[in-house]
């Protein structure tokens, strides 16, 4: 099988108990199509951020593999530079201009200045940023913070863009923006994205595919297909369809709660580090 | 300025110096309406006009003084910034070495600079040492803790991109501890003068190359209460200049990003 034909990524039987015991994924099972804006929506502490860390190879699973790219965990060492990922906060660094922070990435990959230079500047175009290059974080709305961490993403042109809630922190007029923004990104670049969020409405217009998963411990619950068509305009919020869509998804959430507390599992402690945690 | 509440640039700077001119005019009155003797405590106006008539005595001693708070400073700077990053290595470096940076730091100068005096046969190499024993632990102890806190995001994003450990360390631990070094500057600052000073004191050396120490602790046994005012001006105001120093320094290095340097309203 060549690389082209093969899944982005092939999970298979991961689990992870963190140090505290806290069971925050139980066998999963999932495999990450090219070109697919999947979803993975649930309530919190359901072990979506965990599972996007183990994505990233930021964290080892206790079992089970993962295979990016068509190779092995052990292969690969990992997924390497073709990976990138934005957090739940802009995580600039904050001594940087906006166009140093965007650089960052090449930088690092020790890239020539004046080539990285060409593509800081296209990634700063795609986000609408690029009349901020020369600003300083604290300089810029929250939104644009997050539009600049999504630019320090895409300026390596990844194989494979994974989103942890990033848009939670913001309003939800810029959410829904951003929501928009990321959409068309999406579609004209052929990016494969893996997002995390626990809202519905959120998943329903971005994603091709939503996995919901449930708590305690963490697992995949369903995945659904979302089949709407591109694009995705605001008139699309207010469609039939897309109402049915976000029903159909939070009675499966519902289902979620209910099973878990219907089992009588006891509320796990926190785990050690909030980010690294289903949030 | 946005804030209505926040003082203009003018008044911050006028209102110590009026609280000044007040207690000096306070001074020198009371000082000539009691007719209070020179020899304990002398006028205002008579402390310039020893600062003026002994000028060169007193300026050539802050020299010397200023020139060994500096050099330790700068000592303090360079060692200290490396016992650092060398802390930050290995938590095993850390908790092996870290006691004795405290016991440096809470052993008391005056006890242990005859010794430092007596090991080392150079006066002013021995009190340039006193001096460094004292100010380079803020630096230390600053340094480490801003080298450690880092934005875990961040350094999640630079495992992420597969950094190496030096450029974790240039691009992410040093930016990240800029701030914090400048506050442990500001402290060090002072305490290296303090440091020169009291180990002149001890030191008690005289003649060509003597610090302000020495002349204070002459004029004290001379009962020249006039000159030792002086001097302790010219010793204050140092010290004050070598704060201002620091300042300016951190203002130019974080001005434009970090919250302890962003004025309201900018």
């Amino acid at each position: 099988m060549t690389e082209a034909e093969s899944p982005v990524l092939a999970i298979g039987g991961v689990e992870k108990t963190y140090r505290t015991g806290t069971h925050a994924l139980a066998p999963v099972d999932l495999t990450v199509h090219r070109g697919e804006f999947l979803t993975l929506l649930g309530p919190s502490g359901c072990g979506k951020t965990t599972l996007l860390n183990l994505m990233a190879g930021l964290l080892a699973p206790d079992a089970g593999t993962l295979a990016w790219w068509g190779g092995g965990f052990d292969a690969t060492g990992g997924p390497g530079r073709r990976l990138a990922m934005v957090f739940q906060a802009p995580t600039l660094m904050p001594w940087a201009r906006i166009d140093a922070n965007v650089r960052l990435p090449l930088d690092l990959a020790r890239m020539p200045h004046a080539a990285a230079a060409r593509d800081v500047d296209a990634a700063l175009d795609l986000v609408g940023l690029s009349e901020f290059a020369r600003h300083f974080p604290r300089e810029l709305s929250g939104g644009m913070q997050m539009r600049a961490a999504i630019a320090r993403a895409l300026v390596t042109a990844p194989d494979l863009l994974l989103m942890d809630e990033p848009f939670g922190a913001l309003d939800e007029f810029t959410r829904q923006r951003l929501d928009a923004e990321l959409r068309s990104l999406w579609a004209a670049r052929g990016l494969t994205v893996v997002f995390v969020t626990h809202s519905i409405v959120e998943a329903v217009f971005l994603s091709t595919r939503v996995v919901v998963m449930a708590a305690r411990p963490g697992r995949v619950l369903a995945d659904v297909t979302i089949d709407e068509p591109h694009p995705r305009t605001d008139a699309f919020r207010l469609a039939p369809a897309f109402a049915a869509h976000c029903r159909r998804l939070s009675e499966q959430v519902a289902g979620a709660g209910a099973e878990a507390r219907a089992a009588g599992v006891p509320r796990p402690r926190r785990p050690p580090a909030g980010r690294a945690a289903g949030a | 300025m946005d804030d209505p509440a926040a003082p203009s640039r003018l008044v911050r700077f006028a209102a110590p110096v009026l609280v000044a001119v007040v207690a000096v005019a306070l001074w020198q009155a009371l000082v000539v309406a009691y007719d209070v003797p020179a020899y304990l405590v002398p006028s205002p106006l008579a402390v310039l006009r020893t600062l003026v008539a002994d000028r060169v005595l007193l300026f050539d001693s802050l020299a010397v003084t200023l020139g060994i708070a500096l050099t330790a400073l700068a000592i303090s700077i360079a060692c200290g910034t490396l016992v650092a990053l060398l802390f930050v290595q290995s938590r095993w470096i850390e908790m092996s070495l870290f006691p004795y940076a405290v016991l440096l730091q809470v052993t008391p100068i005056v006890a242990i600079a005859p010794l430092v005096i007596i090991w080392v046969d150079d006066t002013r190499i021995a009190l340039v040492l006193c001096a460094v024993v004292v100010a380079i632990f803020p630096i230390i102890s600053n340094t480490t803790l801003g080298l450690r806190s880092v934005d875990p995001g961040l350094l999640d994003l630079f495992r992420l991109c597969r950094a190496s450990r030096m450029q974790v360390l240039l691009r992410l631990r040093v930016p990240s501890a800029l701030p914090y070094f400048f506050g442990g500057l500001r402290i060090a600052s002072g305490l290296a003068l303090i440091g020169a000073v009291v180990a002149e004191f001890v030191a008690g050396t005289g003649g060509h190359g003597a610090g302000l120490a020495y002349q204070i602790l002459l004029a004290g046994i001379q009962l020249n209460i006039p000159r030792l005012f002086a001097a302790l001006v010219l010793i204050t105001l140092t010290g004050v200049a070598l704060f201002a120093l620091t300042v300016w320094l951190s203002h130019l290095a974080l001005s434009r990003w970090h919250e302890s340097e962003v004025t309201p309203g900018d």
